[in-house]
């Protein structure tokens, strides 16, 4: 089953959330964040080319516009490699456990995996960045040496920062599996 | 909870049979390492298991049975594999079954003894999740943080679910020896089952390196034993040792040989790593050094550039002369004790006039003038200091190690007080001369410490693993990553798990080899504490080196 919503970011830009349900233990959550806009990329690029211009004026030599083209190639691919993420998708499988990954915008993907025995729990978090409160989800890891304690806590969504009520959806799903999760291994089987 | 099914790929095709591998109970799954095909003796294929269980210590069993529908006359077949599960029995069992040209599977898992709670179903879910079996047997599993207290080993059966399923595949290396066209009793199919794995070249390696590490290991021993011989440890010889980086150089690659050409195995696959690397390491500094000598042999480059080193020296000499007159007049603007100015002057001439002539130490001049400039403002400094907790009414009790108050006499006070103004209006000459020498001192020392630090990259970087982490990623695995496949409602979910490869600056930072030590002393802060005090800097110390 897929469903997809729109919702926003904390800076405003718009984000959409695509959900899968695979089965009633496997669920997956997709939140794409606004393109790269073309007038922020002509910005920058006229800023970069009018100061080389401004330079090769002061000095004569036509090797800075030749590296100025460069830089901009350069600076623009790593960008897209290393920087621009599309998407970041959650994967919850009950019993196996929860897949994050980021696409970048070069079509590179990132992927970490946390196994179920290590999650503690899910849940949304506040936090000040910068001059603002945001919410964030994150997933709390076991301290393997403390039974209550928390060793690590893991953000989800970090680069797209969707606002609460896309979190409130995408939290109230996960938990239904957590607790499905808890269920069966508190029992016996 | 769900029942997990590990299925290796290779057996997606495979025809109807049992399937053997093992089932881990915490984790509830099921880690199926092969398929047995029909027919068999369910006694030889028993022999097989126990056989296959003593060598390789992992708990091999039959877990259930596989159905793969090719024709539509086979519903008979159904029947049989389920009268299976009374022969060999074990708890859950497992049926997997494919039909012909669907690529959806149906599953089932039964368990024959009453459950204890009631209520909990006779039968569990169960998940697909396919694993490529050669790439999950040759990866070796990273964990993300080694705890101070865990115990590697036996430990990480139980550690996480993942690493007891690597964990097995690889230890039943065992079972995948026999392929298809062996005459065994029993016939298996996994990954191997097409024709076992095997290069000509390796094997040859193997048998050759046995007799060649010997050799080479006595020859290493040879040259070890007569490097520490008696006449090495008399006095000038071994300050001479020490003091150039090549021998140290030279003493890091034969501790490396050795350790590779050691006819002991490695134990952990860190270790052969390790060798692996060191030897890669050699290969590259030799390379690189061969390519550097017939670089300078070609066209008579050394001459060019003995050529080049006098005018080179010449120049370096002339440049502080330069330097020397700009302070003896009015540097920068700033009013010098002419006098003074005169003395220091004059005297750093003197030396550069005395080293003109000497090509070979192009910056032994730069050296001293910092040697002396720092004495002559650390004197400075002390004297400065003391007089002016003279200034004060204080003293420096040296028992104590504190400064306390003192009484002084009229005539004490006075003479103190006029030496201190003396050395206060002195200070800007001595300080200007001491701060342009340190600076190019620094300069020095910065140029030295690159090359340092090339050395030292050369050295250390584990350039086998950086190439292994780029041609064949998946040997290197820092975890896991699952996709699910396409999924019909009702049937059970189907995964693919595919191994994700560590990234470079951890491969770097696990496999980095020991360097030569020979790292800078000081912090930022106390460097910058003996700069402003006029103490000496030496930042490139060698290991064991006494301290001045």
């Amino acid at each position: 089953m897929e469903a997809e919503q729109s919702f926003s970011d904390i800076c405003g830009g718009r984000l959409a959330l695509q959900r899968r349900y695979y089965s009633p233990s496997c669920r997956e959550f997709c939140v794409s964040c606004p393109r790269l806009s073309l007038r922020s990329l002509t910005a920058v690029t006229c800023t970069v080319w009018l100061a080389a211009y401004g330079l090769f004026t002061l000095c004569e030599n036509s090797m800075i516009l030749s590296a100025a083209i460069f830089i901009t190639l350069l600076g623009l691919l790593g960008y897209l490699h290393f920087v621009k993420i599309d998407q970041e998708t959650l994967l919850i499988i009950d019993s196996l456990g929860i897949q994050m990954t980021s696409s970048y915008a070069s079509g590179k993907e990132s992927t970490t995996f946390i196994e179920m025995g290590k999650v503690k729990d899910l849940v949304i978090n506040e936090a000040i960045y910068m001059q603002k409160v945001i919410y964030y989800l994150c997933i709390l890891l076991k301290d393997p040496v403390e039974p209550h304690g928390i060793s690590q806590v893991v953000p989800v969504f970090q680069s797209a920062k969707p606002r609460l009520d896309c979190l409130i959806e995408v939290y109230r799903s996960c938990q239904e599996i957590l607790a499905h999760q808890k269920a069966t291994s508190a029992s016996p089987m | 909870m769900v029942l997990k099914a590990f299925f290796p790929t290779c057996c997606a095709s495979a025809d109807s049979g049992l399937l053997v591998g093992r089932w881990v109970p915490e984790q509830s799954s099921a880690v199926v390492l092969a398929v047995v095909h029909f027919p068999f003796i369910p006694i030889q294929v028993k022999e097989l298991l126990a056989q296959v269980q003593q060598a390789s210590r992992v708990g091999v069993a039959v877990l259930g049975t596989w159905c793969h529908r090719r024709q539509e006359s086979e519903e008979s077949l159904g029947h049989f594999l389920e009268g299976l599960s009374a022969i060999f029995s074990h708890e859950p069992w497992l049926q997997l079954c494919r039909e012909r040209g669907s690529k959806f599977w149906s599953c089932k898992a039964t368990h024959r003894q009453v459950p204890a709670s009631p209520g909990a179903p006779g039968q569990d879910q169960v998940m697909l999740i396919f694993y490529d079996q050669r790439k999950v047997l040759l990866s070796q599993l990273h964990p993300p943080a080694a705890l101070p207290d865990h115990q590697a080993g036996d430990a990480t059966a139980s550690a996480g679910g993942l690493a007891a399923v690597f964990d097995t595949v690889a230890r039943s290396e065992v079972l995948f020896r026999s392929d298809q066209f062996d005459e065994g009793p029993v016939r298996l199919s996994h990954w191997q089952s097409e024709g076992v794995e095997a290069s000509i070249l390796v094997e040859l390696a193997k048998q050759a390196s046995g007799p060649i590490c010997l050799l080479l290991a006595c020859l290493l021993s040879l040259i070890s034993a007569a490097s520490t011989s008696r006449v090495f440890k008399l006095w000038p010889l071994s300050f001479i040792w020490s003091k150039l980086s090549t021998c140290e150089q030279l003493r890091h690659r034969l501790g490396q040989l050795t350790l590779i050409f050691s006819t002991q195995k490695a134990e952990n696959p860190a270790q052969l790593m390790r060798k692996a690397n060191m030897l890669v390491s050699v290969f590259l500094d030799v390379a690189l050094g061969l390519a550097l000598l017939s670089w300078l042999h070609g066209k008579d480059r050394i001459g060019q550039l003995a050529d080049a080193l006098v005018p080179v020296a010449d120049h370096v000499a002339e440049e502080l002369q330069h330097l020397l007159q700009w302070l003896m007049g009015a540097p920068a603007g700033l009013k010098m004790n002419r006098a003074l100015d005169q003395v220091l002057g004059r005297f750093f001439l003197y030396h550069i006039h005395l080293w003109i002539n000497i090509i070979a130490l192009l910056t032994f001049h730069i050296y001293c003038f910092y040697v002396y400039g720092a004495r002559l403002y650390c004197m400075k400094i002390c004297g400065l200091s003391s007089l002016w907790r003279l200034f004060r009414g204080k003293k420096w009790n040296v028992l104590r190690q504190r400064v306390d108050s003192c009484s002084y006499d009229l005539d004490q006070l006075f003479i103190g007080t006029l030496l201190f103004t003396i050395l206060v209006f002195l200070l800007p000459t001595t300080a200007l001369y001491y701060l342009v020498f340190t600076l190019l001192r620094l300069l020095v020392v910065t140029v030295q410490g690159l090359i340092h630090l090339l050395v030292d990259l050369v050295n250390s970087l584990p350039l086998y693993s950086l190439g292994l982490r780029l041609c064949r990623p998946y040997r290197l695995a820092a975890g896991v990553k699952f996709r699910v496949l396409e999924h019909e409602a009702g049937r059970p979910l189907r995964l693919l798990m595919q191994i994700n490869p560590l990234p470079y600056s951890r491969v770097v930072h696990t496999y980095r080899l020991p360097s030569c030590g020979c790292h800078p002393k000081h912090s930022w802060g106390s460097l910058c504490r003996k700069l402003f005090f006029g103490e000496l800097i030496y930042p490139w110390r060698q290991r064991g080196d006494k301290q001045d």
